[in-house]
């Protein structure tokens, strides 16, 4: 088959993503990118995905007026629920498209790579309920910060295994699923987890999250009567903000606003925040976007409480919604989202992620006056951080 | 972007082809060496060590953080380096201490080229006398740019084909190679592998891809390999990660140098 002359899914975004992957896996994005075409032009495909979205994991999210929160910030605070969809997390939304997908394909054992276990544990799930061979490569500092959603991953039939390299965290799990993907991509489908890598993942991840933002918008029309002012969303690697995002993006009197891990601050070496910071552009784990990296263009460390963040790269299209001017990025530190994980769990009687809480610390500490309504993703829930919240005490 | 083809040649490629086409035995031996492992003086002693042991060819690698291509030999030895303070420029001065008795292609991934633009890049390769470079995160798709620029400097770029690489796409891969096809021999990363299965249909395959040589690489760590590889038709044999193993040990030179004899035996030298 030839690419030209079929229809294609969006490689870049401005001078951002591509594929920079080894050759070996180039043929394997290529029967990705078509067979994706093809599932999410087929009308039986969609309804298969739609009824278990519905039936299985909960969905609509609902959209909920958090009115203490609502009243300490002076505002209208509206939550996107997607702790409250099936495994806790906006994460499933992905997995159990693209476990769909990787079955419809033939392939039969699934890769997964995650930080705070909320990708594992819904790639496990999907994998479970699907019948297919499921391995997560989780860091193994990961795997100590996280050990409840290992366990869980680990009752689903999920085969955890342990990265030692760098700083054990989330970009070396990418990194080891990438060379398991390239050792075994015959047979295997790698559940990429958030809205990064190489072409066309990024662009399939966004299709699967998008529905956090397609739901909200119809939501707050109908509960508000109105659009939001801002809608806001935690970014790692960035698949519950490009949801989020998607739904609103071509509204230009919503403000998208993605909230970054600051870390230890942004003026020191100890962050997650490669959008916030600016600086030029990189390649990391087949695609150019925002990264960290040093002068010699070796790839930084990442920093931050939250496992789910702690990652030195982005999602391409985030870039380019930076530097096209249509987003806004931000972040907060690691001591901002635990008083917000804190606040809102007293408030609300909501126990966030901590990956989330760095959402609701810019609504708690930024700005007060741009606006009047917000809608923020609530992406996933907080269980899994409590050790870690209740060990800085 | 211009559409490049097999007919364009550069002084790099020229120069790498020669050593290869007149390399003795069955094949050309084309060791890697990781720059600065396991410390600048060692990696040069083992450069040296190749050279005097009948290197046709120096793949020199310059270590980066997240290499995805390689296995986990490669990959902790680009570590290493790195933490023993490797730089680009440091790795180029290693590179410099060989480059005029041996061609020496140079292997880095994709944001070490981004980091100083292609053009730079080139640059600074050419100054430190390497031959050619291989950069194994741009597939053809995405690596225009410093093909252009490789072609204005007279640098080879070498590109890679493997097992995977589906008919339609040989003709793109090899009419882009410069000096050498590299030849992947198997699907997966760097690392020592048992047997020699498959070596003949990558090479025919690759040899119908190109008229440029046909190096092959990937798993291949002992003298009865290399042996397979020539009698399977490759022109040159890439060792890597045996070879980086051997440079770990506490005499990195002179265990490179028996490795390099066991190659050199293999392949009737």
């Amino acid at each position: 088959m030839t690419r030209s002359t079929e229809a294609k899914l969006p490689e870049r975004y401005g001078p951002y993503g591509g594929r920079y992957v080894p050759e070996t896996l180039i043929p394997a994005l290529d029967e990705l990118e078509q067979a994706w075409i093809e599932a999410w032009g087929d009308s039986a495909f969609r309804a298969e995905l739609d009824q278990l979205l519905a039936d299985y994991c909960g969905r609509p999210t609902p959209l909920y007026l958090a009115q203490r929160i609502s009243e300490e910030v002076g505002h209208e605070v509206w939550l996107k629920r997607e702790d409250l969809m099936h495994t806790g997390s906006h994460k499933l939304n992905n997995a159990l498209g693209q476990a769909l997908l990787a079955k419809r394909m033939g392939k039969t054992r699934m890769i997964a790579e995650t930080g705070a276990g909320s990708h594992g544990v819904a790639s496990a799930t999907a994998c479970a309920l699907f019948g297919l061979q499921c391995i997560v490569y989780m860091g193994s500092e990961d795997m100590r910060r996280q050990a409840p959603n290992v366990e869980r991953m680990r009752m689903l039939g999920t085969e955890v295994r342990p990265v030692e390299d760098g700083t054990r965290t989330l970009k070396e799990a990418v990194s080891a699923a990438i060379r398991d993907w390239v050792t075994n991509v015959g047979d295997t489908h790698y559940i990429l987890g958030s809205a990064v890598g190489p072409a066309p993942y990024p662009a399939i991840v966004r299709d699967l999250q998008r529905r956090i933002g397609d739901e909200s918008r119809v939501q707050i029309l109908e509960k508000a009567g109105r659009l939001p002012d801002r809608a806001l969303a935690c970014i790692g690697g960035g698949s519950n903000a490009i949801g989020m995002f998607a739904g609103f993006v071509d509204d230009p009197q919503v403000a998208l606003v993605g909230v970054e891990a600051g870390g230890d601050g942004i003026d020191t070496p100890r962050h997650g925040a490669p959008l916030t910071v600016g600086g030029r552009p990189g390649i990391l784990h087949g695609s150019l976007s925002a990264i960290m990296q040093d002068d010699e263009g070796q790839i930084l460390e990442a920093h931050s409480i939250s496992a789910g963040l702690d990652y030195p790269g982005t999602g391409p299209e985030h870039a380019w919604l930076r530097d096209s001017g249509r987003a806004q990025y931000v972040a907060v530190t690691d001591e901002q989202a635990v008083a917000a994980f804190k606040k809102v769990a007293r408030l609300e009687g909501i126990v966030p992620a901590l990956e989330t809480a760095h959402a609701f610390a810019y609504v708690f500490d930024g700005p007060k006056d741009t606006s009047t309504l917000d809608v923020v993703c609530l992406s996933g829930r907080g269980d899994k951080d409590l050790a870690e919240v209740l060990a800085r005490d | 972007m211009t559409n490049p083809t097999a007919s364009a040649v550069n002084a790099g490629a020229e120069r790498i082809e020669q050593a290869i086409n007149s390399a003795p035995g069955k094949a050309a031996l084309m060791p890697y060496v990781m720059g600065g492992y396991p410390d600048h003086d060692t990696s040069i002693a083992i450069m040296q060590a190749c050279v005097e042991s009948g290197a046709d060819v120096i793949e020199f690698g310059i270590p980066y953080s997240d290499p995805l291509a390689d296995g986990p030999l490669i990959q902790a030895a680009g570590t290493v380096a790195l933490q023993n303070g490797a730089t680009f420029d440091s790795c180029l001065e290693i590179c410099r201490t060989v480059s005029a008795r041996v061609p020496v292609v140079v292997m880095t991934y994709a944001n070490i080229v981004q980091a100083r633009g292609a053009e730079a890049f080139c640059a600074r390769l050419v100054e430190a006398g390497a031959a050619g470079a291989i950069v194994p995160d741009l597939p053809p798709e995405e690596s225009g740019e410093l093909l252009e620029h490789a072609d204005a400097a007279g640098l080879a770029l070498v590109p890679l084909i493997a097992p995977t690489t589906p008919e339609e796409r040989l003709a793109l891969v090899g009419g882009r190679a410069r000096g050498f096809l590299y030849t992947v021999s198997t699907t997966g990363v760097t690392g020592e592998r048992k047997g020699a299965a498959g070596y003949v249909d990558v090479i025919e395959r690759a040899r119908r891809a190109t008229s440029v040589p046909v190096a092959l690489g990937f798993g291949i760590s002992s003298g009865e390999q290399a042996a397979a590889a020539a009698d399977a038709g490759a022109d040159g044999v890439i060792v890597g990660s045996r070879l980086v193993r051997a440079a770990g040990e506490p005499d990195g030179a002179a265990a490179t140098r028996a490795v390099m004899e066991d190659l050199a035996r293999g392949l009737d030298r």
